[in-house]
């Protein structure tokens, strides 16, 4: 397997999608080839950063704001 | 390392545009989805709605409107545009739910909804300018990874919270607003390819497309403040060296 070809496979690495044939083969290749295994493991990093620290966060106070104009409407029929 | 990196173009989607919103007809009750046994707890909220049950809505508003304001903005780019957004989403949304047919699910139409009010808001701040998600798509950055330096253990612990949040989105906002939608559906709020693909309007080719050179250069843009560096200090969020 050369680099290209695991990168074409690198989000359904990621998301666990790929058999358990391709899965072996792609081992294998990451078992050498440094640059590949940096490539997942700051990939899968980078979406375990967002997913944790989510950005454009709504603060509780307009939230709380927000709904209550979007409900005072819906009660009238908008 | 070896081989040319390619990658074939499935973008063969159509544009999502402001004018191209589905408008499904009207039923008189939702079916569950097909190939799902159980209903969607949706469903029965959707179902109360239409009864005539408000405060059923109230309930959907509250567990989707975090989600759909963060949508609103990764378009927008403008957090009172975002507010108008989420506003204009949920009301059109229960204005409309005689529409909805149910052979999608309530969240996955009502992002689309969002979407669209979205592109409508950059519309109209553009005068008038034909907006959509695809805009700036055709991009090679970040198809090839250049930065292949591992990153310091636990990166994220070197900045503030507040300095981590500006890295985020300062980030996230250097890619095309067709890469962050999709991320930010597929990568943050957990939708399958399916759904993701449902709610923009694309094909599941392009969603996938797009979703791997969203994380790839997304990690290629973090790389410069997280990568490991022997005796120096690490990028901070203000610093514009090797910004793009």
């Amino acid at each position: 397997m050369t680099c290209s070809e695991f990168l074409a496979l690198l989000d359904d690495l990621i998301d666990d999608s790929v058999s358990a044939e391709t899965r072996t083969e792609l081992q294998q290749h990451l078992r050498g080839c440094d640059h590949c295994e940096v490539t997942l493991n700051t990939t899968r990093k980078t979406i375990e950063i967002y997913r944790s620290h989510e950005i454009y966060d709504l603060p509780a106070g307009l939230r709380e704001r927000l709904h209550a104009a979007i409900m005072a409407r819906c009660k009238k029929g908008c | 390392m070896s081989g040319t990196l390619f990658f074939c173009n499935p973008d063969n989607h159509r544009q999502l545009n402001p004018d191209d919103f589905p408008h499904p007809t009207a039923m008189a009750t939702i079916q569950p989805i097909a190939g799902e046994l159980e209903p969607h707890p949706d469903v029965a909220l959707v179902e109360r709605v239409r009864a005539g049950d408000v405060s059923a809505y109230d309930a959907l508003v509250r567990k989707y409107d975090r989600q759909v304001f963060r949508i609103a903005q990764h378009i927008t780019q403008n957090r009172e545009d975002a507010e108008d957004v989420m506003q204009d989403a949920f009301l059109k949304a229960y204005q409309k739910l005689d529409q909805f047919q149910g052979n999608s699910k309530f969240y996955t139409w009502l992002v689309r909804i969002a979407v669209n009010e979205s592109l409508m808001r950059l519309r109209k701040r553009r005068t008038g300018k034909m907006v959509s998600i695809d805009e700036d798509i055709e991009t090679d950055e970040g198809n090839v990874p250049r930065d292949l330096a591992d990153w310091a253990p636990d990166p994220e612990q070197n900045y503030t919270q507040a300095e981590l949040g500006a890295i985020l989105e300062k980030t996230i906002k250097g890619l095309p607003a067709g890469f962050r939608v999709v991320f930010e559906l597929r990568d943050v709020q957990g939708l399958s390819t399916e759904d993701t693909a449902e709610a923009l309007g694309l094909s599941i080719p392009a969603v996938k497309s797009r979703l791997l050179r969203a994380r790839l250069q997304l990690r290629e843009r973090l790389s410069r403040y997280f990568r490991m560096k022997k005796g120096s200090r690490q990028a901070k969020p203000g610093e514009t060296r090797n910004d793009k």
